[in-house]
């Protein structure tokens, strides 16, 4: 019983031996913290809907790899995405850059929005429209039963 | 007017249909490749089963190539679909007078020269990329890769995962006889 528990116990201190990440030392804190950052901005190729930080594939390993040398050898954000696209098109990005090609991802969410608030806007306009009409149509039937009512009364003293 | 917007989520379900459906007949693991029309990644590597510095064969320069139509394909004796593409590319190499360069991606030299003892050589150079530096700047992301270069040294055609039948009649025979017909 002990020792099952001492077991699981042990368990916990092992598990960060299992995430995909190999513990890199860097020459500065602005270094590390580049690493870390640009390891989210990347797709893994081979498993496409995880980061480099968090893929287990050997291809994210090396790109990994690749990364933490460019980054010692002085290189920044902008010399690592041009390495990468060259060999992996915009694809390898999270958040590809603005261009011919996908002006209708980045515009059409605003567009959509747009769509929907010109739509919101015509219905409340027509809402009220209906309201007023009802209105003037139930004012016009009290105004026809005040005249009949009158004429009624006219007769009835006569 | 009234029947325009009465046809509208229609339309709107008709176009949704349409890209959903496209959607379903692409593969999502083939991504185009940049390489595409540029020049081809320059590199030198050992060959396999020989030691980087054993003068007996050389390196192979990739920039040797210059002048010919070459075909570069990645593969790995432990990659399963490799197994599945061999005897096309076994076939290539008897169909056509086209160099057919082997880059054996992170893989063990004994493996892999067993392997092709066993299934054939279709190779006219077989290459060892152990720590798949040369796959990096190529842009490798799942074995088996094949690409065809033509006499200028410029990538034209990239084909991900295993060649089939199909892939070498429609696509690597017709590529490769049109740009050998090609001038650089």
């Amino acid at each position: 019983m002990f020792r099952a528990g001492l077991f699981a116990l042990l368990l916990f201190f092992v598990s960060p031996l299992w995430s995909a990440e190999v513990i890199v030392s860097f020459d500065s804190q602005e270094q590390s913290e580049l690493y870390h950052d640009l390891l989210k901005e990347y797709r893994c190729l081979k498993c496409q809907n995880q980061n480099l930080a968090d893929s287990n594939a050997s291809l994210a390993g090396d790109l990994r790899r690749e990364i933490r040398d460019q980054i010692l050898a002085g290189n920044g954000k902008k010399e690592i995405d041009q390495y990468l696209i060259a060999r992996y098109g915009d694809f390898v990005l999270y958040r590809p850059p603005f261009s011919a090609k996908t002006a209708i991802l980045w515009i059409a969410p605003f567009v959509l929005l747009l769509v929907a608030l010109f739509s919101v806007l015509v219905m409340i306009k027509r809402q009220r429209k209906r309201a007023q009409i009802i209105e003037e149509v139930e004012n016009d039937q009290d105004e026809l039963f005040n005249m009949r009512l009158e004429k009624a009364k006219k007769l009835l003293n006569d | 007017m009234k029947i325009a917007l009465k046809l509208l989520p229609l339309a709107i379900f008709v176009i949704l249909a349409w890209f959903l459906g496209k959607g379903l007949t692409l593969d999502p693991s083939e991504l185009p490749s940049p390489l595409i029309d540029k020049p081809a990644p320059e590199f030198s590597v050992a060959r396999l089963g020989r030691e980087p510095g054993d003068p007996s064969d050389g390196e192979f320069v990739s920039a040797d190539m210059l002048g010919q139509v070459w075909v570069l394909n990645v593969w790995a004796s432990w990659c399963g679909p490799c197994i599945q593409e061999h005897p096309y590319l076994v076939s290539l190499a008897e169909q056509r007078p086209v160099p057919v360069v082997g880059l054996n991606y992170k893989d063990d030299p004994l493996d892999a020269q067993r392997w092709l003892a066993r299934l054939g050589d279709p190779f006219a150079h077989l290459l060892d990329d152990r720590e798949g530096d040369v796959g990096l700047d190529w842009g490798v992301y799942g074995v088996p890769e094949t690409f065809i270069i033509d006499r200028a040294g410029r990538v034209r055609y990239k084909h991900v995962g295993p060649v089939d039948e199909a892939g070498l009649v429609e696509k690597l025979i017709p590529i490769i006889d049109q740009l050998q017909k090609e001038q650089s």
